[in-house]
């Protein structure tokens, strides 16, 4: 099916993914919006990056023995897939954000890098299976103490958050979807659930990574009431009842609607705050039910569904500072192979106020409207400003010849709608367009005079588009995904 | 709006992650003490008494010395009705002042509106960090959210200074409000225009400040000479924020929370010396405050969420001592394991609003609470 709608299709890129080149638009307009979903829901069949490369270039950073390079390592994993396995990407950084861990605690890199590959693997896969890998997963146990939580003395840290921020959410319709006891009683299934980190010394071989282990002999064997259930129940009993609660269902659709489709309300609202898109809502919740868990089959729902598509979720989210790092660096084609420097620009991130593996509490990050105040604004437009006008990134050269190689007569509205296509359909306000026209012409004027084609007019023809493209790249319209 | 420096200014300091208030401000005579901390429990020989039944932990010299100048007010036992062990919620309620409902004003973006009814001066409120804190969040409220003060301004990758003032002022306008684009876009562009003019301003700052006061090296250090920077720089600013993160002490805690509180008070004190220098102490307030306390027995390795905690106020206007009782540990007195909170943090707040900035503290607190005289 060619010619499928591009606007849509980048509308989908920008979710499932991190935006998409003009290239890559192409490609997938003449594979079709229900294949491109296919490919995107299915990402090991596309192919992988070079691991052995990346280990002969960054074999620091492959170490990942301080949080530099666990930082370089995950932006660099983000960007040389948002081109072939976006979602894989994309999936680990929504459930980064939701079972939002941090090396400020963890202080482990490769077991912190671990729990990020669980998210890749197992992201799209069962909710039930993934909960349990979380339950098991080191740098889990270590951030919320678990391993601390012992048969005669219990830490409810993740017995909690599990229930709070990883499972059900505090409430729904008005009403309070657990107990302190369910707490309590959570806390004491996942006794004895903890890590063997009787690491060997770090040289030669460097850290290695922290495992799981179930130790028999610390877990409380007593009765547990759990959801109006007793019984003696062990950590995988309580993931089997959670995920079977109709408030799990809700919160994970809310989560993916607000993710994927448009924003929401902040997750502690969500008890006394209706979905935006109740209708949205029920449909993810019996696919969720239908599926028995699969978050795979959840989104093929949500991608291919009407409330996606619709104009109203069109730029409806505010960018995360992942998304405007990675999202700006694919644009550009830049880091496509092992070279110097990545570990500034992924500072950007941190800069935004996302600071990845880092997240300011287990309560994870403020998102929406809240990634935005005065200071992380700057942060957005100066980072995106100066790389889309940046001559020296093949993507930026690619997308100035392509407009000014194919086009006779350059006049300000072509050339604006020229870039905001390019930079992936970005939408401006018909009065910031004007704004700009006015800037752009005032810059061709230095044309008159010229000879056309000359290298001097072809140098004012394109200082213009990367001006054209900077001013773009910093206006309001494009903090919008 | 004229301001001159003698202007009350204040200073808000958040501890992150619910600092445990008992082993900061210790019953170092009370047998409970040792009993509910087994492990957890700072010994009666290492303490720092302050009176014969409370102490401050022994990372907290530098907080010491300050109290024994009468320049630090300790609040015992402040918290709010019902109160909440989740971080996010009870932080949300400490920053909006609604323990019932969700709420999305900040206090302290309350408190800016009514120091600038007119929003004249986009520096009345500064916060220190990444992202802007709740309570500095009130719709038509700009607030400076500075990272790092010297590299702090818009598009400054346009080198030529022609080039860059056209480009701003096209900024500018492509950032003005457009009927009908919605909360989102208005929220985009008021912010991107505060910006650009706090920058404007804010530029100017570090070239200005001069001072023989080497803080230690910390977050908190940092922040709190950022904050010296553009207090003694005299734009108007009247609230300050900042957060130093860490607390939440689940497990490990002993060798955690020392560093943290070291590293606190060693900050707060190079602070106050900075002030003193520049001959501006008499007119600033340093408020802090957390979360939640943290639960009265210990876990055998670290302590979990608890409720009653502790805030603190200092500087020079500040009358130094004792408010309110610390609560009882008495297991009956203890309310699912946690102290009971007797005075609410809206008394507290208010008292700041009312007796520092002079301002109305009922529509700030949304309410009215009893009111302390530390001020």
């Amino acid at each position: 099916m060619p010619g499928t709608d591009k606007p849509l299709l980048a509308h989908l890129l920008r979710r499932a993914g991190f935006g998409a080149t003009f290239q890559e638009l192409d490609r997938y307009s003449e594979l079709g919006y229900e294949a491109t979903v296919d490919e995107l829901l299915n990402p090991e069949r596309q192919p992988a990056i070079e691991e052995d490369v990346l280990e002969r270039y960054y074999i620091d950073w492959k170490e990942s023995r301080n949080i530099e390079g666990a930082l370089t390592e995950s932006v660099y994993r983000m960007n040389a897939y948002a081109g072939g396995r976006p979602l894989q990407e994309k999936i680990a950084l929504f459930w980064h954000q939701v079972f939002a861990t941090g090396l400020a605690k963890v202080l482990h890199e490769k077991t912190m890098l671990n729990q990020i590959d669980l998210f890749r693997e197992q992201g799209l896969g069962n909710f039930r299976d993934l909960l349990l890998g979380l339950a098991k997963d080191p740098a889990m146990i270590f951030w919320l103490d678990n391993n601390f939580n012992h048969k005669d003395a219990p830490n409810e840290n993740w017995g909690r958050e599990l229930l709070e921020l990883f499972s059900l959410g505090v409430g729904m319709d008005g009403q309070e979807n657990y107990t302190e006891e369910d707490v309590q009683s959570a806390a004491r299934a996942f006794t004895g659930w903890t890590i063997d980190d009787n690491n060997v010394a770090s040289i030669p071989f460097g850290k290695t990574p922290w495992l799981f282990r179930y130790l028999p002999e610390d877990h409380d064997e007593g009765d547990k009431t759990f959801m109006g259930q007793t019984g003696n129940f062990n950590g995988e009993d309580i993931i089997d009842i959670v995920v079977r609660q109709p408030a799990a269902a809700r919160f994970i659709s809310r989560h993916l609607y607000n993710f994927f489709v448009a924003d929401e309300p902040q997750v502690p609202a969500w008890q006394h705050t209706p979905p935006g898109d109740p209708e949205a809502i029920r449909i993810l919740e019996e696919e969720y039910v239908r599926s028995n868990y699969d978050i795979r089959s959840m989104l093929k729902v949500l991608f291919n569904s009407k409330f996606f598509k619709s104009d109203r979720a069109r730029f409806a989210k505010v960018k995360s500072p992942a998304e405007v790092v990675v999202g700006t660096l694919h644009l550009l084609g830049d880091f496509k192979f092992p070279k110097m420097g990545i570990y500034d620009v992924a500072l950007g991130c941190r800069y935004m106020g996302q600071d990845l593996l880092n997240p300011p509490s287990v309560e994870g990050w403020h998102t929406g409207e809240e990634w935005i105040d005065s200071g992380s604004l700057v942060e957005r437009v100066n980072f995106v400003a100066d790389q889309v006008s940046d001559i020296q990134q093949p993507g930026v050269r690619a997308m100035v010849d392509t407009l000014l190689d194919g086009t006779a007569e350059l006049d300000p509205l072509s050339i604006i709608d020229g870039c905001l296509e390019l930079l992936g359909h970005v939408q401006l306000h018909e009065k910031n367009k004007e704004h700009l026209a006015g800037e752009v012409r005032s810059m061709l004027e230095k044309r008159s005079g010229l000879v056309a084609g000359s290298p001097e007019d072809r140098q004012v023809a394109e200082d213009t588009v990367l001006h054209t493209m900077k001013m773009i790249g910093s206006s309001r319209e494009y903090q919008f995904a | 709006m004229t301001s001159t420096n003698k202007d009350p200014i204040l200073i808000v300091v958040q501890l992150t992650g619910g600092n445990d208030y008992i082993n900061t401000v210790i019953p170092y005579q009370d047998p409970l003490y040792y009993d509910s901390r087994k492990t957890v429990s700072i010994a009666q020989d290492d303490v720092l008494p302050i009176n014969d039944k409370l102490a401050f932990n022994p990372a907290l010299t530098a907080m010491k010395d300050l109290y024994d100048q009468g320049k630090v007010a300790v609040i015992n036992g402040i918290g709010y009705p019902g109160p909440n062990r989740s971080h996010f919620r009870s932080m949300d309620i400490w920053h909006t002042c609604e323990p019932e409902k969700v709420g999305t004003e900040g206090w302290l973006g309350r408190a800016i509106r009514d120091l600038d009814p007119q929003a004249e001066n986009v520096l009345t409120g500064v916060n220190f960090g990444r992202g802007l804190p709740r309570a500095m969040a009130l719709t038509g409220v700009p607030v400076a959210s500075v990272a790092v003060l010297e590299t702090y301004g818009v598009l400054t990758g346009i080198s030529g200074e022609q080039e860059r003032s056209q480009a701003l002022d096209l900024f500018s306008r492509m950032y003005s409000p457009i009927v009908g684009t919605g909360h989102v876009m208005d929220y985009l562009g008021s912010t991107g225009l505060d910006a650009l003019k706090g920058a404007d301003i804010l530029k100017t700052v570090p070239a200005q400040y001069q001072s023989s006061v080497e803080y230690a090296d910390s977050v908190i250090g940092r922040n709190l000479q950022g904050i010296a920077k553009v207090l003694t720089a005299n734009l108007g600013t009247r609230i300050f924020y900042t957060q130093q993160p860490g607390y939440d002490t689940h497990a490990n805690q002993g060798p955690v929370h020392g560093v943290l509180l070291e590293h606190l008070s060693q900050a707060i004190k190079d602070f106050y010396e900075d002030l003193r220098e520049h001959d501006t102490s008499e007119n600033v307030l340093i408020y802090l405050f957390t979360e939640f306390g943290r639960r009265v027995k210990d876990n055998g390795s670290g302590t979990d969420h608890g409720a009653g905690g502790l805030a603190m106020a200092i500087g020079d206007p500040v009358k130094g001592g004792i408010y309110s009782e610390f609560p009882s540990m008495r297991p009956e007195d203890l309310e699912e394991g946690d102290l009971k909170y007797n005075i609410d943090f809206r008394g507290v707040y208010g008292t700041v609003a009312e007796k520092w900035l002079g301002l109305d503290a009922t529509s700030i607190v949304g309410g009215n609470f009893e009111q302390l005289d530390f001020v």
